[in-house]
């Protein structure tokens, strides 16, 4: 039903070209892990790793504590969800689902039984004798989820399950997940490139770029302290201020060398670390806050983003004294 | 202009169907020739081949012939267009061109080359080497059609079978071929058409047990008679309606 699931320094190459380098990440049984990063960056590869669906040059990977080196797809306690469905388009809902238990010798009535159990767990109860090609593309997923899950694997891979959906149906559909996740208790590897969709679900998020692992932490923690550049920009949008010896663009804010990271939102009329008298550039209402964009008067050349309160009306050209509730230090330039 | 198009239409049409037609008509004359003037209508030609033993057995070869070598080129061409598009191997191109090269190929070269062979081989002529010679020519038909049918959308389903616990066999019989079944159905019904009225090869590589088309062709030197296009008028029953049952599957197919 739920496995631990072990990655050790797992290097994949496609010709020359290295999609993992030497990748490792200790998952718990149970555990919501979400693969987050952009195109390109070596998601799908490690899903695939895990799966069976392809070896791995270098590296080992361990499920429930077991080698899983040249184990077919077929023989490991992994099913995947996959982003186009795959679907059978000749075979019911019912038939669809109740697939892998047929795989396994599971006789007719009892496929039937867990296959409309299955249905009505992901919300499509009654519809046991549909086809396919008869449901919208949400339907379409959570058949897949459905059918993924009939098996109780251990490990559930989920490659982009939500991709192919629009905004509002995807917000839904991440609920849900969670929600089924924490019913069957199944590990669940989740890829995504969206990050809000990754803090929704995730109890962890492993930010990867470039074929290399570059945070991983709980939402708030690889959000609010990210441990690199890269993942402190694609967890969101930050504002990012040069400092070299304690002096920045913006004059002496915090001590050291490297990068002052401030969130959007982290700025506003009060706070710790003033940032001095920044003129409004523009302005734009986003519901929630309002969108800035300010110039420090001290320095012409930076832009910062700010999020300022919803109730604060600002013109395009006021001067506002702001400061920062919250900042990190990276190293890094 | 549009009438000189329709009018173009017309004789398109006329040109390919009258032969057909005049084969038909003078298949229910009531004379000795199937030549006009039309005589008059009766059944007494279509009554006649009926009885004819010779004739009725050589119909029931061809049926046997098309059906067995049409499933056998089926099968192989399934499984070799199954294998190409899912398996890298060095040379598949290579392997490609092989399979699909007999259909360049002319049916006496291939009915010669056959014939040599068996000879060779020391097998003698039956309808099983005719059969061997449709499965010929009709498994590079079979593995273009299935090949061609073959996308991603059925690739990635193969994966979800595998990942959901299939085997290769359990994935090809639950999977590959339902999904393709309108193609398999479209290659099976146009091999059976071929193979039911081929000529030269089952000429070639039959002796005492022959196919009908080569049971026709020996009565057709004994002269002409009605009662050869009352046979003619069959056959041509049988294909058009494998044709149109090729239609039924493939085009009339609630998506
Ligand atoms: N079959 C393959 N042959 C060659 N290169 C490949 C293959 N599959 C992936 N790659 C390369 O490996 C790298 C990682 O690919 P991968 O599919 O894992 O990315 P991803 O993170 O899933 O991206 P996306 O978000 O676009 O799906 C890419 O640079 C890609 O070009
Ligand atoms: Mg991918």
């Amino acid at each position: 039903m739920t496995a631990s699931l072990s990655i050790q320094s797992v290097t994949q190459r496609y010709g020359t070209a290295l999609a993992l380098d030497a990748v490792s990440l200790d998952i718990a049984a149970g555990e919501f892990v979400v693969l987050l990063g952009p195109s390109g960056c070596g998601k799908t590869t490690l899903l695939n790793l895990i799966g069976g669906f392809a070896e791995p040059v270098s590296g080992r990977i361990l499920i429930g504590g077991k080698d899983m080196a040249g184990v077919a797809p077929a023989q490991r306690p992994t099913t995947t969800v996959f982003q186009d469905y795959a679907l059978f388009p000749h075979m019911t809902l019912a038939d669809n689902v109740g697939f892998g238990l047929r795989m396994r010798g599971v006789a007719r009535p009892e496929r039937r039984a867990k296959a409309e159990e299955m249905l009505a767990l992901v919300g499509l109860p009654g519809k046991a004798l549909r086809r396919p090609h008869e449901l919208s593309g949400g339907q379409r997923q959570r058949v897949a989820l459905a059918r993924a899950l009939a098996v109780a694997p251990d490990v559930l891979l989920l490659d982009e399950p939500l991709g192919a959906l629009d905004l509002k149906l995807r917000r839904a559909m991440q609920d849900e997940l969670k929600e089924i996740q924490r019913r069957v208790g199944t590990t669940f590897v989740h890829v995504t490139h969206d990050q809000e969709e990754a803090m929704a679900v995730a109890d962890r998020i492993v930010v990867m770029n470039a074929g290399k692992i570059a945070d991983v932490g709980p939402p708030r923690e690889v959000y609010l302290s990210p441990k690199s550049l890269f993942s402190a920009a694609f967890m969101g949008e930050i504002n990012q201020i040069a400092v070299r010896d304690g002096q920045s663009a913006l004059g002496a804010l915090v001590p050291g060398t490297g990068t002052l990271l401030i969130r959007p939102e982290a700025i506003g009329l009060n706070g710790a670390l003033p940032l001095g008298l920044c003129r409004v550039e523009d302005v734009a209402f986003f519901g929630t806050h309002v969108r800035a964009h300010v110039t420090p008067l001290k320095a012409p050349g930076t832009r910062l983003t700010v999020h300022l309160a919803q109730t604060l009306s600002v013109e395009p050209g006021a001067v506002l004294d702001l400061a920062a509730t919250d900042h990190l230090m990276l190293e890094e330039e | 202009m549009r009438l000189l198009s329709w009018a173009y239409l017309a004789a398109a049409y006329a040109f390919v169907f009258l032969p057909v037609v005049v084969l038909v008509v003078f298949s229910f004359q009531d004379g000795r020739l199937p030549v006009p003037p039309f005589q008059g209508f009766s059944l007494q030609w279509y009554d006649k081949i009926l009885g004819n033993g010779a004739l009725m057995t050589a119909l029931w070869h061809s049926a046997l012939v098309a059906f067995v070598s049409s499933a056998l080129a089926l099968v192989m061409g399934f499984l070799a267009a199954h294998a190409l598009a899912r398996v890298r191997l060095p040379g598949s191109v290579l392997l490609r061109g092989l399979l699909i090269a007999p259909m360049t190929v002319s049916y006496l070269i291939i009915a010669l080359g056959l014939l040599t062979t068996f000879n060779q081989a020391g097998i003698s002529l039956s309808l099983w080497t005719a059969g061997i010679g449709h499965v010929v020519i009709n498994l590079p038909l079979c593995f273009a059609i299935a090949y061609a049918a073959m996308g991603d959308h059925q690739k990635n389903a193969e994966r979800a079978a595998r990942d959901l616990g299939a085997t290769e066999a359990q994935v090809l019989w639950h999977v590959s071929a339902p999904m393709l079944a309108p193609a398999l159905a479209a290659a099976f019904f146009l091999s059976v058409t071929f193979s039911w009225d081929e000529f030269i090869i089952a000429f070639l590589l039959t002796r005492f047990d022959v196919t009908l088309p080569v049971e026709i062709w020996s009565m057709l030197r004994s002269g002409l008679s009605p009662a050869t296009n009352a046979v003619g008028s069959l056959v041509f029953l049988v294909s058009v309606s494998a044709v149109v049952l090729m239609e039924i599957f493939l085009f009339r197919r609630p998506k």
